[in-house]
Formats: structure tokens, C-alpha cells, sequence
């Protein structure tokens, strides 16, 4: 290769630049690409009843198509989905803008206060809900009971996917809220004195000003929300365990893939399935971005 | 925080304290702190005095009784789950958060054919859903022997596609190029630049990938569910929603509500604590870059 001084130094960023990269790649092939590849293969086979099994193609992807079980676990975490992120991202959109403006006393310890319960894993979040949901010692049924009222069914048929939403909703807010922080704290200056100076409000400000610029954080948060409502597994599982007669082996579809391979056995069509979830997953982050740059100003 | 925000802060101060704003915070402070209180007051009650007694106050002090119940439980195995948890999230942090440092510098800071397309597959990665990759993980991890053991819950756990985004952004925010320039010109080496310049004006970043993926290990559920079939391996996500549901099925002489809510607490104190005391650490380190979309 002919080569001066300029020719050599960038052929050895190239080297160094994938040098750096090497140590993640290797093992992102390893762990993920690997294991992806797998199940691809796996989902393209059938076991059969005397050991072995034979290639049959498409057949557990139509099979899941037609799987009553899995598409009403797809349309409960849609459900689940189209409620709860927004619900949340309202939430943490409108603490973010309250505490930005600096218009609260004591507003590092709301942040705070907001943000903890992102400190507790998920399954400890649905153990301690589950508690508080519960009818033997739950404060609120205790609450329910002080007040005179009933005592609310929270693991009922048509209540617990909502009690589910909630315990999202309790330990993910103060992430997004956070993100939503980060990025107000980027907004340049000027742009609020000149708010300041056309005489625009608090509330005009966060509205026209703040709220434009919060798109591409927005983005983020929606995406991962979206991302995690689709493959809800952790909190219904936790939930059978105090409402078996509700929330069944296909509630969610990760919980159902879960059971397939795990209590059945059937990892070729659990192998199908999950990358079925994957298809739903990527059409639903694809639509949430095409939302973003329709609705979107010129940049 | 910069000059200029302080001075906009304080310039603002007079009309600090606005009433409908405050009450609607105040409002959801009830909402995000009462179940943690209910842990805390559940935490320090009898058995018998969770049933009789109101749910949003004390009554007879039994939370030292009860901490000793929950270490003690099944010849101690909440020690193991303790352990092993700090064990898996502090492995896999420090690991991942060296990972992604050396991968968002090198995506950061040089070209290399198949650059993009490399660092969206990696972006891609998190739409796979868990129970896609665990289960082939998991057969090829039986396949070679290591499923129940530590290394089949840690080195799934190192691959961090939001630490790499993260400290790539914050990599080319943090570090100018014309100071690597220079550098190079001195005829310093890549990887000397790298340990000796770059990695101190990357370490804000580096905090908050070790502290977010140390709870993203510390939350983890399903990978150590689908990879451990022993107690005594088990994290204590695993080994707290095993209690658990023992003691909803059991009834009776199993029904230890008492050491399941001590121990969920228990479980919680480390996390809320990093998260307080390193508060400025990893707030930093998402302004440099997480969000600029």
C-alpha cells in the first residue's frame, strides 16, 4: 500500500480505534449475537415425541400466529403499553418541569424523594406492593376499612393488569424524570433571557421554550418504556404467586416464553415465540420514532 | 453546576415558593414515599402484629428480632443471597464500566470501516427481549458446564449497550481532540494517551456506567432465575420472590411474612444509599451526554 506520513497515521487509528472496541465486541458476539443466532436456528426445529427433532421451517412462527394464548398476552402488554408509559411520562415531564423552574422550596429533596424508588429492584417493588395490595394486612385496606368504604379488590381479573401499571409507574417515574433534568440543565442560557426578556412566565417558558427542546430526551424515555412495558415479566410473576387464579402461564408473552421452555420443555417454539416478541418490539420502537419525527419541528 | 444556571437560580429565588406547584409535589410525596415507609414500619413488627395491627403505624418494636429471623432462615442463605448480589453487581460493574469505557473512546475518537453500523447493531441490541437471549444462553451455557454458577449470571451481565451510548456521547463532549492531536504529535502512544489523558476526562462518565449498571445487576431477575437452580448462588431477587412464594402458598408454619419484608428491606439500604451519597457523581456524568438524542 503506498503510503507518506498522513497514510500511515490514520491506518493506525483505524487499528487502534477497533483495538479499543475489541474487548466489548468480542463478548457482545459471545453473549449476544452468539446466543441470538442459536435461538434462530433453535426456532427452526421441532422436538419430537421419541428424542430428536426435525428442521420444519416456519412452522412454530404460523403456530404462534395462530396461538390464542400468546396473541392475547401480546394485546394485554399493548394495553399495558399504550396506558402506562404515557401516564409516567406525563408524570415525570411535568416534576421535571416543576422542579427546573425553581419555583418549589426544598426542590433537591423532591427530586430525591421522586428518584428512590428507582433504587428497588422491580421484584422487591412488586413483593412490597403485593403487601400493600393484600387483604390479610395491607395498610390499604386498612385505610379502606378506617374510612368506611369497601375494601377495593387491587388482584382482581379486570384490576390487576392496572395494579401491575402502578408499580411500573412507582419505580420508573424518577428515572425519567432524571433524564428529563439532564437535559433542561443543557438548555443554554440565552434562550431563557430572551424568554425572559418577550416578558414569558414560568409556565410559558416550560411550555414553549423548555418543552420543544425536551424532544430528543422524550425520544429516549419513550423508547425504553415501550421497550420494557412489551417485555413485562418480573411483576406478574411475582403477582402469581398471591393471585394464581388471575394471572396465568400466558399473562405476559416473556412470561409465557418463560414457562414453554422452562416448565414444558418446548424450547423450540419458546425460541419462536421470543423472537416473535422481538418483531413487535421493533415495530412498536420503529412506530414511537416515526411518531417523534412526524410531530417534530425542523432541527 | 455552571456559573451562569447559578445565577439564574438566584436571581429567581424571590418568587420561590409557589403554592400550586408545591402542593402538587407534596401530593406525590405521599404517593412515592408511604410504601417505603409501610416496609420500614412492617419491618419492626411481629408476626402476629403485621395481621392486628394498623399498617401505617408501629406497634410492638420487633425489627431486631426480626433482622435476626431473616439472617438466620434456612441455616442463613440470606447471607449467601446478600453476598453473592454485591459479588455479581460489583464484578459486573467494574467490568462493564471498563468495557464501555474503552468501547465509547474508541467509537468516540477514531474511524474504522464498519464504525455506524457496528455501534447501531450495539444500540439495536436492547430491543432483543430477555427471554430471547436467555434461553439460548442458557443451553449454551449448560452445554459448557457453567450454568449455575457465578460466571453464568456475571458475563451476560458486562455487555452494556446504554454504557457504551452513554460513554460514547460523553466521550465526545469530554475529551478534545486537539489535546489527542497533540498528544500524538509528541509521538505518545494510542493506549498511553488513552490511560494517561482521556481516562481522567472520562471518569465522571465512568461513575455513572459502574453505578447504573451496578443496580441494573442488582435488579436483575430473570438471567440468575434462568441460570441457577441452587440457593445458595441465588442474588437476592431470586432468593426474596422464592420466600415469597413459599410463604403465599404455605400458610401455616411457613408463613414468614415477617422475614420477607425485613429482607426486602435489608435489600434496599445499599442501593438507596449509593444512589444519596453519590448523587453529584452520577448526575454528572449523565448531563455529559446520555440526552443529546
Amino acid at each position: 500500500m503506498p503510503g507518506g506520513r498522513g497514510r500511515k497515521s490514520l491506518e493506525r487509528h483505524e487499528l487502534a480505534g477497533a483495538a479499543f472496541t475489541l474487548p466489548f465486541v468480542g463478548l457482545f458476539l459471545a453473549v449476544f449475537v452468539a446466543p441470538l443466532l442459536y435461538a434462530l436456528y433453535l426456532s427452526l426445529f421441532r422436538e419430537q415425541l421419541l428424542g430428536g427433532s426435525t428442521f420444519v421451517g416456519l412452522d412454530n412462527f404460523a403456530e404462534g400466529l395462530k396461538d390464542e394464548a400468546f396473541l392475547s398476552g401480546i394485546g394485554r402488554v399493548g394495553l399495558f403499553m399504550l396506558v402506562q408509559v404515557p401516564v409516567m411520562l406525563v408524570l415525570a415531564l411535568v416534576f421535571a418541569l416543576i422542579i427546573d423552574s425553581d419555583r418549589v422550596r426544598f426542590a433537591g429533596f423532591f427530586r430525591l424523594a421522586i428518584f428512590v424508588p428507582y433504587a428497588v429492584p422491580t421484584v422487591i417493588a412488586a413483593l412490597m406492593w403485593g403487601f400493600l395490595y393484600g387483604r390479610d394486612f395491607g395498610p390499604l385496606t386498612d385505610v379502606a376499612g378506617t374510612l368506611g368504604i369497601g375494601t377495593p379488590n387491587f388482584l382482581g381479573e379486570g384490576t390487576i393488569l392496572w395494579s401491575i401499571a402502578n408499580v411500573s409507574t412507582w419505580t420508573f417515574t424518577g428515572l425519567n424524570m432524571i433524564v428529563f433534568l439532564t437535559a433542561l440543565r443543557a438548555v443554554p442560557e440565552e434562550l431563557y433571557e430572551a424568554a425572559a426578556v418577550d416578558g414569558a412566565g414560568a409556565l410559558r417558558t416550560a411550555l414553549y421554550v423548555k418543552l420543544p427542546l425536551l424532544r430528543p430526551a422524550a425520544l429516549v424515555c419513550t423508547i425504553f418504556s415501550v421497550i420494557g412495558a412489551l417485555q413485562l415479566f418480573g411483576e406478574p410473576q411475582i403477582f402469581a404467586a398471591i393471585a394464581p387464579q388471575v394471572i396465568g402461564k400466558s399473562y405476559t408473552p416473556n412470561l409465557y416464553v418463560y414457562n414453554l421452555a422452562f416448565a414444558d420443555q418446548r424450547l423450540n417454539y419458546a425460541a419462536a415465540l421470543s423472537f416473535l416478541l422481538g418483531a413487535v418490539v421493533f415495530v412498536a420502537s420503529f412506530l414511537v420514532v416515526s411518531v417523534f419525527r412526524r410531530h417534530g419541528a425542523p432541527r | 453546576m455552571s456559573a451562569p444556571a447559578a445565577a439564574r437560580r438566584a436571581s429567581r429565588r424571590s418568587d420561590r415558593g409557589a403554592v400550586l406547584p408545591t402542593l402538587f409535589l407534596l401530593a406525590f410525596l405521599v404517593y412515592f414515599a408511604v410504601p417505603l415507609a409501610w416496609l420500614v414500619l412492617a419491618s419492626t413488627k411481629s408476626l402476629d402484629d403485621l395481621f392486628s395491627s394498623f399498617g401505617l403505624w408501629f406497634a410492638h418494636f420487633n425489627l431486631l428480632d426480626n433482622v435476626a429471623e431473616t439472617f438466620s432462615a434456612e441455616d442463613g442463605v440470606y447471607w449467601s443471597w446478600l453476598r453473592n448480589t454485591l459479588m455479581y453487581s460489583g464484578v459486573a460493574a467494574v467490568g462493564a464500566a471498563l468495557l464501555s469505557v474503552l468501547a465509547g473512546y474508541g467509537f468516540a475518537m477514531f474511524d474504522f470501516t464498519g464504525k455506524e453500523v457496528l455501534f447501531w447493531c450495539v444500540l439495536g441490541s436492547v430491543m432483543v427481549p430477555t427471554t430471547a437471549l436467555a434461553i439460548p444462553t442458557y443451553l449454551m451455557f449448560s452445554r459448557l458446564g457453567i450454568t449455575n454458577t457465578p460466571v453464568s449470571v456475571i458475563l451476560p451481565s458486562l455487555v452494556s449497550p446504554f454504557g457504551v451510548y452513554l460513554m460514547r456521547m460523553y466521550a465526545e463532549s469530554a475529551v478534545p481532540p486537539e489535546l489527542i492531536e497533540a498528544a500524538r504529535i509528541d509521538g505518545a502512544s494510542e493506549w498511553l494517551i488513552f490511560r494517561r489523558i482521556a481516562f481522567r476526562l472520562l471518569a465522571p462518565g465512568l461513575v455513572t456506567v459502574l453505578l447504573f449498571t451496578f443496580v441494573a445487576t442488582w435488579n436483575n431477575y430473570f438471567l440468575p432465575l434462568v441460570m441457577l437452580s441452587e440457593p445458595r448462588w441465588y442474588p437476592l431477587t431470586v432468593g426474596l420472590a422464592q420466600w415469597n412464594a413459599q410463604t403465599s402458598a404455605g400458610g401455616g408454619a411457613t408463613s414468614a411474612f415477617n422475614t420477607v419484608i425485613c429482607g426486602s428491606l435489608i435489600s434496599i439500604v445499599p442501593l438507596i444509599l449509593a444512589f444519596v451519597l453519590l448523587q453529584r457523581h452520577w448526575q454528572s456524568g449523565l448531563a455529559g451526554g446520555a440526552v443529546k438524542g
